[in-house]
């Protein structure tokens, strides 16, 4: 009988051969759409009227904050996988995925900080959105530091998967509580997206949003399989691979 | 079964949620009872924090009356995480928790008789003393009142959430700091509705919302963390 076999890249020694062979080509997109968003978003998109040419850290900027939040939401669903399947393989992805997540939140955070200094006058400002961002950096150094807080690296994937669930249910209670919180004590004195946005712009930040996504997955096949070569490092295959 | 083999069979404990929780709560209680030292040292921490806000920030009524709610509420929030990892540590050290585990009751009972121990030894005595510190900040009679109140709602759900955290932080390296760093975040909630429930009676407007939305955290909490708490539990003694 001849059935599509789903759990056969769930072995760690199918999938590092298979993560091998596609993170080249997901690098490869990541270029070519990058390049492309960069050049929609930098020479084809227009001055802003209100911003000037400030706004266009906006391409990075909003991309990396989609990336953050869409990457925890992976990670967990990786870990929820891990937990109800105890498979090694999703721990080691929700593993892989958490640095690439704390980097773009940064990076989120970062850009975000350098655009508010020339719009509102300030670097920061404990706006809903900065606030929740903020949280969520801190929700990812959690999990990478009970990731590897333990002697067994199971139990810290099974603690860490466990973790990520937990704050996944309570990211959006974070982002409406905050939000909540700064229109009951300032109004809303920082939303800035009267206007409607011009064409290029919103397709320069889509394939800035797609190149990250690609990035992303390009990295985290990386790192998973140095994960899988530093746990499976006793197995025949392995050995077999060094000699 | 027939009647022969079920005479010879021990007495079997009935597995129960209230027999785990009560058994649990009142074992856990009574030892806190013989060492009131922890239970004192929560609330010295926490009156000696808050002495500390008018040495560093200044001593004007207006400013302290202001900043009074936030600061009791910070305050609350730190003693609780502060009395965490002994919630499960002693047990988990001498292999207690085993014991527990092998037990015919749910995990999740005696963890939420654990748990709800844990809030009598450090939510109930910070909600109680609230108000006196309160009356230090200048806050008014109707703001203290609401202020206790909400420790009373929120309080709980801080034990809740902090012992699924302590639970998976068991055996892990660097466990006081690591704690913090994973709790602290998912307490934000609590602390924006708690401290804002205060703060909308000192500003003249309707606490409801506040604590309503607190109770209904603390009802969604009740539901489901104990089920997070007792998954902890097993991945930790597997």
């Amino acid at each position: 009988m001849t059935m599509a076999n789903w759990f056969y890249f769930a072995s760690p020694s199918t999938f590092y051969r298979l993560a091998g062979r596609t993170a080249p080509l997901f690098f490869a997109l990541a270029l070519v759409l990058g390049a492309a968003g960069l050049y929609e978003g930098l020479v084809v998109a227009p001055t802003d009227a209100q911003q000037g040419e400030v706004y266009r850290v906006i391409f990075i900027h909003v991309p990396a904050a989609w990336m953050s939040m869409w990457i925890y939401f992976v990670m967990a669903c990786y870990g929820g996988l891990s937990l109800v399947f105890n498979t090694r393989l999703a721990a080691m992805m929700a593993r892989s995925l958490a640095p690439t997540g704390a980097m773009f939140t940064f990076v989120a955070l970062w850009t975000g900080s350098l655009w508010g200094r020339p719009t509102w006058g300030a670097y920061w400002v404990w706006d809903a959105r900065l606030t929740s961002e903020l949280v969520l950096l801190f929700l990812y150094f959690g999990f990478i530091a009970l990731a590897n807080a333990f002697e067994e690296p199971r139990r810290g994937d099974r603690a860490a998967a466990l973790l990520a669930l937990i704050g996944l249910v309570n990211l959006p209670i974070i982002y409406f509580s905050v939000k909540w919180w700064n229109t009951l004590h300032q109004g809303s004195s920082v939303s800035f997206r009267g206007t409607s946005m011009h064409v290029t712009m919103l397709a320069s930040m889509l394939l800035m949003a797609l190149s990250f996504w690609m990035y992303s997955i390009g990295t985290s096949l990386v790192r998973v399989r140095s994960i899988i070569l530093e746990r499976e490092s006793r197995t025949q295959w392995v050995r077999g691979l060094a000699a | 079964m027939n009647a022969a083999a079920a005479a010879l069979a021990p007495a079997p404990v009935r597995a129960s949620f209230a027999g785990g929780f009560a058994w649990a709560f009142a074992r856990d209680l009574r030892l806190t009872l013989r060492h009131p030292g922890e239970t004192l040292l929560v609330i010295a921490f926490f009156i000696l924090v808050a002495s500390l806000f008018p040495l560093g920030v200044g001593a004007e009524p207006q400013l302290l009356q202001r900043i009074g709610t936030g600061v009791i509420w910070v305050c609350a929030l730190l003693a609780a995480f502060l009395s965490l990892p002994s919630l499960f540590a002693g047990d988990y050290a001498d292999g207690t928790l085993e014991q527990m585990a092998l037990s015919p009751h749910p995990v999740s009972a005696w963890a939420s008789g654990k748990v709800a121990a844990h809030w009598v030894a450090s939510g109930l005595p910070l909600t109680v003393l609230s108000p006196l510190l309160g009356l230090q900040y200048g806050l008014a009679p109707d703001t203290l009142g609401v202020l206790a109140l909400a420790l009373l709602v929120g309080t709980p759900v801080l034990s809740l959430l902090g012992a699924a955290c302590a639970a998976l932080t068991l055996g892990a390296r660097g466990g006081g700091m690591l704690l913090a760093l994973i709790a602290l975040p998912l307490f934000v909630p609590i602390l924006v509705f708690g401290a804002g429930a205060a703060e909308a009676q000192a500003a003249g407007l309707d606490p409801t919302p506040h604590l309503s939305i607190l109770a209904a955290g603390l009802l969604v909490a009740l539901v489901g963390v104990p089920a997070a708490v007792a998954l902890a539990i097993r991945i930790a003694l597997e």
